[in-house]
């Protein structure tokens, strides 16, 4: 028994290393495995508030660049109120839309956790279900979309980021009306990938993508990305497309949420319809 | 010093906590190279310390770190190798005048300075990109990352040295 206590007291510096390396292991692991459950984690009120209160800081630094984001907004939101006659204009406004309810709800919101270098990237916004926020609410900042919410809590949501390789986004071009799928390899943040664009499409490099009304998740027409790469598979009949988002993934702060009020009535009608057909 | 002025070091744990998670980790120099600069803590803890709370409190410094950068358990992992590892380094850079606590590690001779920083550092930062880079990255991702910070985080901490060090004789 002395024996053993001896040699917990000889080796106790080196018992304490491994204990808290083998804890601080079993943490980075369940970081990198289970994205989701953690990150639900960390959407509950203390690492919420502890988000929190690093942004009340760091939010400081650049105060001058994130207002210069929101007076260009500005900007282009008047341009569109003093043109309003002219429909061709109309980026966060969908105005040729035939519904004659106000149909579009949208939420302000602080970024307050951002990451961008992993491969599965999320971002914590400052409002949670007690705002309004749900999931599948679209997400977008002063220059274009950010991604999708996809867990609540009641204070704080959590975002799926367009840098997320399990991002899926409608995209369509402005001109053409092509749609295809918006995804994400993992690489470069400033390069995403659009898929299933047919060789007959009619673009070309420098094309803006915006959002496609089709899926219930962003209104039509918000700014997405242009298009910097171009190249023609010999062995499909698909376009590969790089697209450059418009939206600064690393430097977001202030962000809106946006959701159709109509998204339930769609849903429902679409499921009945498949229902129907089956 | 015979006694651990704990007040100062807990300053200092404070401090070295909150400019790396508040400033440090927005550097991103060329995009990718951060300076980890937490391991002047770990470096300057008074040699004649006692060596299980230097092993705790680097633990707990790496896992403030880990909050503010939101990377698991990473800075833990690595900080408290490095406060683990101390003894034995600190016998390697210093020799004979470490085992007969004759020395001052800001004070000392800038060669045995040295050696002991870079040595620290390169080891900490191996282990913190190996275990960052977990989920698939590459192994030369990993040797990048560890020389360029690695450079970065050594000219800190002997800039600090040698900026704070008189004041805090």
């Amino acid at each position: 028994m002395q024996q053993i206590i001896d040699f917990f007291i000889r080796n106790k510096n080196f018992l304490l290393f491994a204990l808290l390396f083998i804890i601080a292991l079993q943490r980075t692991k369940s970081a990198h495995n289970y994205h989701q459950t953690r990150y639900l984690g960390s959407t509950h009120i203390v690492g919420g508030s502890f988000f929190q209160w690093k942004a009340s800081i760091t939010d400081y630094f650049d105060l001058a660049y994130q207002n210069e984001v929101l007076a260009r907004e500005n900007k282009n939101l008047r341009t569109q109120l003093l043109n309003s006659k002219d429909t061709t204009t109309t980026v966060l406004v969908p105005s040729t839309d035939t519904l004659n309810f106000d149909h579009i709800r949208v939420q302000t919101a602080k970024v307050i956790n951002n990451n961008f270098h992993k491969t599965k990237n999320q971002l914590t916004l400052n409002r949670g279900r007690l705002s309004g926020m749900e999931i599948d609410m679209g997400v977008v900042s002063p220059q274009g979309v950010v991604g999708i919410v996809t867990h609540v809590s009641d204070h704080y949501a959590l975002v799926q980021s367009i840098l997320n390789t399990q991002s899926k986004i409608v995209a369509k071009f402005q001109k053409s009306q092509h749609f295809g799928t918006l995804t994400w390899d993992g690489f470069d943040p400033t390069a995403l990938q659009l898929l299933e664009i047919p060789k007959i499409a009619p673009i070309a490099v420098g094309d803006t993508l915006v959002t496609d009304g089709k899926s219930t998740i962003f209104p039509e027409g918000l700014p997405i990305g242009v298009v910097v790469g171009l190249v023609q598979e010999p062995s499909n009949d698909y376009y590969n497309i790089t697209v450059a988002p418009f939206t600064d993934m690393t430097s977001v702060k202030q962000v809106y949420a946006v959701w159709r009020r109509d998204a339930n009535e769609i849903l429902t009608l679409e499921q009945q319809g498949e229902n129907g057909t089956n | 010093m015979a006694q651990t002025n704990w007040l100062r070091e807990l300053g200092r744990f404070v401090t070295v906590l909150l400019v790396q998670g508040l400033l440090l980790n927005h550097v991103r120099l060329f995009g990718y190279i951060n300076p980890y600069f937490y391991l002047y803590f770990v470096l300057l803890y008074p040699l004649t310390g006692n060596r299980t709370i230097l092993i705790a409190l680097s633990f707990f410094l790496g896992l403030g770190i880990d909050m503010f950068s939101d990377t698991g358990g990473v800075h833990a992992a690595a900080a408290v190798f490095a406060a683990w590892i101390r003894p034995l380094l600190l016998k390697f850079s210093f020799g004979v005048s470490y085992q007969y606590n004759t020395i001052k590690v800001p004070s000392a001779p800038l060669q045995q300075q040295f050696i002991y920083v870079v040595s620290m550092v390169i080891l900490h930062h191996f282990l913190l990109f190996s275990l960052e880079a977990f989920s698939g990255r590459h192994w030369a991702l990993i040797l990048t990352n560890t020389l360029a910070s690695g450079i970065f985080t050594t000219g800190l901490i002997i800039g600090a040295f040698h900026l704070f060090s008189t004041s805090n004789k």
